[in-house]
């Protein structure tokens, strides 16, 4: 039983932390009052960015071999900068032209995974691989570089120090999120704008900075939940929709932390842990159980979401203007 | 002192209709702009030469416009299903699932009684089961929703990957040959639950029976009272309680007609066109549904026209790619661009956007 933890747990988290990155994002997002159904499009296009950028690098340094810091700075710069422009197109829409939320971020996810798998299939035609997939391998060996004596501390290395430097940047992103909107001024005030708008904007908030400030960075973290998983989990391979639906895993997973970002970090691993609970589980010949498994995550979620709409606590429920634009002359 | 802001923005909510199509032109014909720049830049080719080769794609041969029909049939079901709960501000976004459930019934029903019932009742039955099981993917949420409040966005989204993975297990239950992950094509050899032919296509009895549901639907929601009771609970919940509208009724009710034709939709799937189950087969309708919907303004006659817009672009890029040597995401990016124009055109029919005179301030 400790063997198979110690070996569950790992993969668990590696798992989990597309997750994290996801559902954080998703969560600051959200808490300004935009529900942005983009984020699974936003995690590809995230992932794509980061290997575009990985891709170019990779060439052009081909002869004088690279630079360990740019090999990490530039995928990270050009994914930041990818999901940026993907939460100020979301921001414009819904914010600025005040489109419906819905509607735009489902466009937003079309766009994005299109945008993932269309450069995606230019980049694997360029290379000229024989299988559908580019290869990254030099600059995912930046990314997973792990802490040095984790191997050397058995279970402990292996459960807690075993993971790239993303992985603990998406803890501390958790906890910051988790920091900042509950315990600042900041926090507050973005609180006050997801729960009524009008309200805050009385009271001398800048709503429409606030929603774009949000959003954006919760784009941007988001996206870098699709770079962890190309660099990392799937160790610099892209291949087109291997990411699968992950990024609505992350939208369920805003309400199983119901809109708090630091469960993310234990709710994101134990779904990552569901998610490949299936593999762990002895079927013997009988694969199709296995796909219900896979139902798991989703069906928590739902409880989650029931559960907390019966007990109706108030400091349970979603963002009260959660899903609508604001408009100041709309009385 | 504050400086004052370059122009203010108000509401606008009369506009006239040929003025709101043309903005909506305006913003289709920039968005094509756009998206031709990005091919030429991208590709290298002609974006007017992409454009023709797209047209057709969609219309070449009568082959090619029987697909245009047939894809636009189920796209119009699932968004027929989807425009009288989102007018009544539920937001469905279940479509797929429940798309998905009716079409596992459809299939279900084919593979367990397809030889041993008569080929009339076996089609009476799969379109009761398949209705029915529709109904209890969209009842769900809706009596969660009625009772509880629970958010039906969330949910309506969940309950789509709950489907696909049931679907995923029968499919293995169910798969032909043993080991291969597949079900293959239902009844090959006898054709037992396919729908006939009528009028020398095998596509005739979806597109009739669309053609139908969508006067039908037109109807329901324009000229009779459940269609008004679904108005007043869309525009506001507070209203239809102080006139006596039982809201929780009616939003059940409003969801039940949505599962049901979803389950249509995934009926038509399985008994009329592809014959077969796959986790994907209803490849995600239930979302573009929504956009179908939304853009039309839940009008179903208007449908029609968004419903062609968006499955010509599918089947388009389908064309392109495979003419060009692209990859088949680039249909998703043009779809992409052009619903973020439209999307934000609505502003301009919205609102309107005053600018500061400049002679204010000598005043």
């Amino acid at each position: 039983m400790f063997d198979f933890l110690v070996s569950f747990i790992p993969r668990a988290v590696t798992q989990g932390i597309p997750l994290m990155y996801g559902s954080v994002g998703e969560t600051i997002t959200e808490k300004s009052g935009n529900l942005n159904l983009g984020t699974a499009g936003i995690m590809y296009v995230g992932g794509i960015s980061g290997v575009i950028g990985a891709f170019l690098y990779e060439n052009g340094a081909g002869k004088n071999g690279m630079n360990g810091f740019l090999a990490i700075f530039i995928p990270l710069i050009c994914c930041l900068l990818g999901s940026l422009i993907m939460g100020l197109i979301y921001c414009f829409l819904t914010v600025s032209l005040r489109a419906n939320q819905n509607v735009t971020g489902l466009a937003l996810t079309t766009f994005g995974v299109g945008f993932g798998n269309f450069f995606g299939g230019s980049l694997i035609k360029l290379s000229g691989s024989d299988v559908p997939s580019i290869a990254l391998s030099k600059t995912s060996a930046f990314f997973s570089m792990k802490l040095p004596f984790a191997n050397k501390l058995g279970w402990f290395g292996k459960i807690f120090l075993s993971y790239s430097f993303l992985a603990y940047l998406a803890i501390a992103f958790a906890l910051i999120a988790a920091i900042t909107i509950s315990k600042t001024r900041t926090g507050l005030n973005l609180r006050a704008i997801g729960e009524s708008p009008a309200t805050a904007d009385a009271a001398g908030i800048n709503v429409t900075r606030y929603k774009y400030f949000a959003t954006c960075i919760g784009a941007m973290v988001s996206g870098l939940g699709g770079l962890y998983y190309v660099m990392d989990y799937a160790c610099g391979i892209w291949s087109n929709d291997a990411f699968g639906d992950r990024g609505w895993l992350a939208i369920a997973l805003v309400i199983f932390t119901i809109w708090r970002p630091g469960h993310s970090i234990w709710a994101s691993i134990l779904f990552g842990g569901l998610y490949i609970l299936h593999i762990f589980i002895p079927t013997g010949t009988n694969l199709a159980i296995k796909e219900i498994y896979q139902m798991a995550p989703f069906v928590v979620t739902i409880i989650v979401l029931i559960f907390t709409s019966v007990r109706n606590k108030k400091e349970n429920q979603p963002p009260a203007s959660l899903g609508s634009s604001y408009f100041r002359e709309d009385r | 002192m504050n400086k004052e802001p370059l122009f203010h923005i108000t509401r606008n909510s009369n506009i006239k209709w040929y003025k709101a199509w043309i903005i909506r032109a305006i913003a289709i014909i920039l968005a094509l702009i756009l998206c031709g720049i990005i091919t030429s830049m991208t590709t290298g080719l002609n974006p007017i030469g992409v454009y023709g080769t797209m047209i057709d794609g969609v219309f070449g041969t009568s082959r090619r416009i029987w697909m245009l029909l047939q894809n636009m049939a189920i796209l119009l079901c699932i968004s027929l299903a989807l425009a009288p709960a989102f007018k009544m501000k539920f937001w469905n976004l279940g479509g797929d699932g429940q798309s998905l459930m009716g079409a596992l019934g459809a299939a279900a029903v084919m593979i367990l009684l397809g030889d041993r019932l008569p080929s009339g009742l076996l089609i009476i039955v799969m379109i009761v089961v398949s209705i029915l099981c529709g109904i209890i993917w969209a009842v769900i949420p809706a009596f969660f929703k009625a009772v509880f409040n629970t958010n039906e966005t969330l949910f309506t989204l969940m309950m789509n990957y709950v489907a696909i993975q049931l679907v995923a297990f029968f499919v293995i239950v169910w798969e032909v040959p043993r080991g291969s992950g597949k079900i293959g094509i239902i009844n090959q050899n006898t054709q037992a639950g396919w729908f006939p032919s009528l009028f020398g296509s095998k596509y005739m009895i979806n597109l009739l029976v669309v053609i139908i549901l969508t006067v039908l639907i037109y109807v329901y929601m324009n000229y009779t009272k459940h269609g008004y009771e679904l108005a007043v609970v869309g525009e506001s919940e507070a209203t239809a309680k102080y006139v006596g509208i039982k809201t929780k009724r009616v939003v059940i009710r409003t969801m039940v007609l949505s599962g049901a034709l979803c389950g249509i939709a995934g009926l038509l799937l399985v008994g009329g066109s592809e014959h077969t189950l796959t986790t994907t087969l209803v490849d995600g309708r239930g979302f573009t549904g929504v956009m179908v919907a939304w853009l039309a303004k839940f009008n179903p006659l208007v449908m029609i026209l968004t419903t062609f817009l968006l499955v010509f672009l599918d089947r388009g890029a389908t064309e392109i790619t495979t003419i060009y040597g692209l990859n088949d995401s680039f249909g998703a990016i043009i779809t992409g661009i052009i619903l973020f124009f439209i999307l934000g055109s609505e502003f301009f029919l919205n609102y309107r956007i005053a600018f500061r005179k400049s002679g204010k301030e000598a005043a």
